[in-house]
């Protein structure tokens, strides 16, 4: 059996705060397979982002055991194992379009001419082409967005962590980004963990959901999706879609309840 | 256009009181003069008086405007007389002490920011440093640089124009420094960047809206710094010592001009740094404003 790219085991994540100890992940057990691509749906504090950054070593749990590429995410941090895209694009204003998605390469120190190449690259992959030499406030709310993710693809991470990347964008821009995402992940075969509030993207992205509750942070479900690979927006009508939504919100609703 | 109208009217009305306020304050010298020689004074009479006198309390504006023109464009430069001569002295002294503050504003500031020792230290002091009176402080300044052997006057009075002009710059970019939110700082994790790379990548680019408009209030100060340093070290050069020497010598006139000089310079230095300004924001990928 291959080994999972990430795995834990009964992870738990106590934040000491002034107003005494928050929860926020209580044995969390997952793995996670190359070429996965796994969703993290759940209601405001249930701690999916927490999850998700402690994938990162942006958080460290207090308990339990987790693995990134079978050493911990600390290291794999250090190793420039994924890139992360946050819920705001977080361009630098004073850079172009190009210039921001050089800027992990230039920290990673990659040669001069392959910057350029991969810059060149990335940006057709997004769909950014010719943009390049623009500044950010040139660019759409969804543009930039995708800019950013072109940054976190620019230096070819194995995984791709996606933290509600496209929560403040409207859902036609958002239905378009998705579709955009699915191309990306066929493309580059990459392990994808992505957060989300909305039921639909978890359900038509994903080949793995995980369904999760507050109070404390914890995995109520974990659906594996049966849709295929190949997933045109209006397989969104058909009732397998409509059947996997159905179980994901009465997870919801579940976790809610108690 | 439009802006230059309001400018303007507010430019006449001064005007306007100007001349009304010489001709109240320099009568009672004309009348003065008409009792003693036991003549009366016609309106007529007292306001060309009023505006003609050598030694008025308070001269006319054309008067300053004259005075101002025979010392600058009339005077030669290498003249002691010439405003363009002790205006370039006292343009020097502003410049050294602008120059000294930015970089000891920067240096200040980024040790705040990056040292949580140096946050707790050195701020204090900072804020110490500008409640005490830079007039007092002068003199002291003035004996200490020569008793370490600078020998020309130059030195402590850029010091005590960067001791003016180092403030502003050093706030702004305490705030500019730390100007970053934790999500970037977070993006420059994931890649595993280093202390340096956050500082030079990041934090110094995001400081720098923050440190151009602090240049302008920096740039005022350091004149201030620089005249006070010229009235205060006893100096025989410098707009600061031409204001003092015509007040000490009852020569209303070269204080005046001396005084308008400082003005038109401030205003030049002003305007120049706010040019660098916006060619700076250009630069850096911003919208024209």
């Amino acid at each position: 059996m291959k080994k999972p790219v990430i795995d834990a085991q009964a992870v738990d994540l106590t934040f000491q705060t002034g107003d005494g100890p928050v929860h926020a992940l209580k044995d969390v057990n997952l793995q996670i397979n190359k070429g996965d691509f796994v969703s993290f749906i759940g209601p405001s504090g249930c701690g999916k982002t927490t999850f998700l950054r402690c994938i990162a070593g942006l958080e460290t749990p207090t308990g339990g055991k987790l693995t990134v590429n079978g050493i911990s995410p600390e290291e794999a941090r250090k190793s420039r194992a994924y890139g992360y895209v946050f819920q705001a694009a977080g361009l630098y204003p004073w850079r172009t379009i190009a210039g921001n998605i050089k800027l992990p390469l230039e920290i990673m120190e990659f040669p001069k001419a392959d910057q350029e190449k991969r810059v060149e690259k990335v940006l057709e992959l997004v769909d950014l082409k010719g943009f390049g030499k623009k500044y950010p406030w040139q660019l759409s709310g969804g543009m930039q967005q995708r800019a950013s993710i072109a940054r976190a693809l620019a230096f070819d991470a194995e995984i791709l962590l996606m933290d509600e990347p496209f929560g403040a964008l409207d859902e036609i821009v958002r239905d378009k980004l998705n579709e955009e995402v699915l191309r990306l992940w066929a493309a580059t075969n990459k392990t994808i963990g992505f957060v989300t509030h909305s039921i639909p993207e978890a359900v038509y992205l994903s080949t793995k959901i995980v369904v999760m509750s507050p109070r404390p942070g914890r995995i109520t479900d974990v659906i594996d999706s049966p849709l295929p690979k190949e997933r045109p927006l209006e397989i969104r009508d058909t009732p397998e879609f409509i059947e996997i939504a159905h179980r994901v919100r009465d997870g919801l609703r579940a976790g809610h309840d108690l | 256009m439009n802006k230059i109208v309001p400018v303007l009217t507010v430019l006449a009305v001064l005007i306007v009181i100007w001349y009304a306020a010489a001709v109240k304050m320099n009568s009672t010298w004309t009348f003065d003069q008409a009792e003693r020689a036991g003549t009366e004074v016609s309106f007529s009479e007292l306001v060309t008086d009023t505006m003609s006198q050598t030694r008025p309390l308070l001269p006319a504006p054309h008067q300053i405007a004259t005075e101002l023109w025979k010392t600058t464009v009339e005077k030669k430069i290498t003249s002691k007389r010439s405003m363009i001569y002790q205006g370039s002295i006292t343009l020097k002294t502003t410049l050294l002490g602008f120059g000294f503050g930015i970089v000891i504003g920067i240096a200040l500031a980024t040790v705040i920011v990056l040292s949580r020792v140096g946050r707790l230290t050195l701020m204090p002091w900072a804020i110490i440093s500008q409640t005490i009176p830079i007039v007092a402080l002068a003199p002291i300044i003035v004996v200490l640089s020569n008793a370490a052997g600078t020998g020309t006057l130059m030195v402590p009075k850029a010091i005590i124009a960067a001791y003016l002009s180092f403030y502003p710059v050093l706030v702004s970019m305490v705030k500019g420094l730390s100007s970053p939110d934790q999500m970037q700082l977070d993006l420059l994790k994931t890649y595993g960047a280093s202390q340096r790379d956050v500082f030079w990548k990041l934090r110094l680019p995001s400081s720098m809206p923050y440190f151009f408009a602090s240049l302008k209030v920096s740039v005022a100060a350091a004149f201030v710094g620089a005249v006070v340093a010229e009235l205060s070290t006893s100096a025989i050069a410098g707009l600061g010592a031409r204001m003092l020497i015509g007040s000490q010598f009852g020569e209303p006139m070269i204080m005046w001009a001396a005084l308008f000089a400082a003005a038109i310079l401030a205003a030049i230095l002003i305007f120049l740094v706010g040019g660098f300004e916006k060619l700076a924001r250009y630069m850096m990928g911003g919208r024209a404003v």
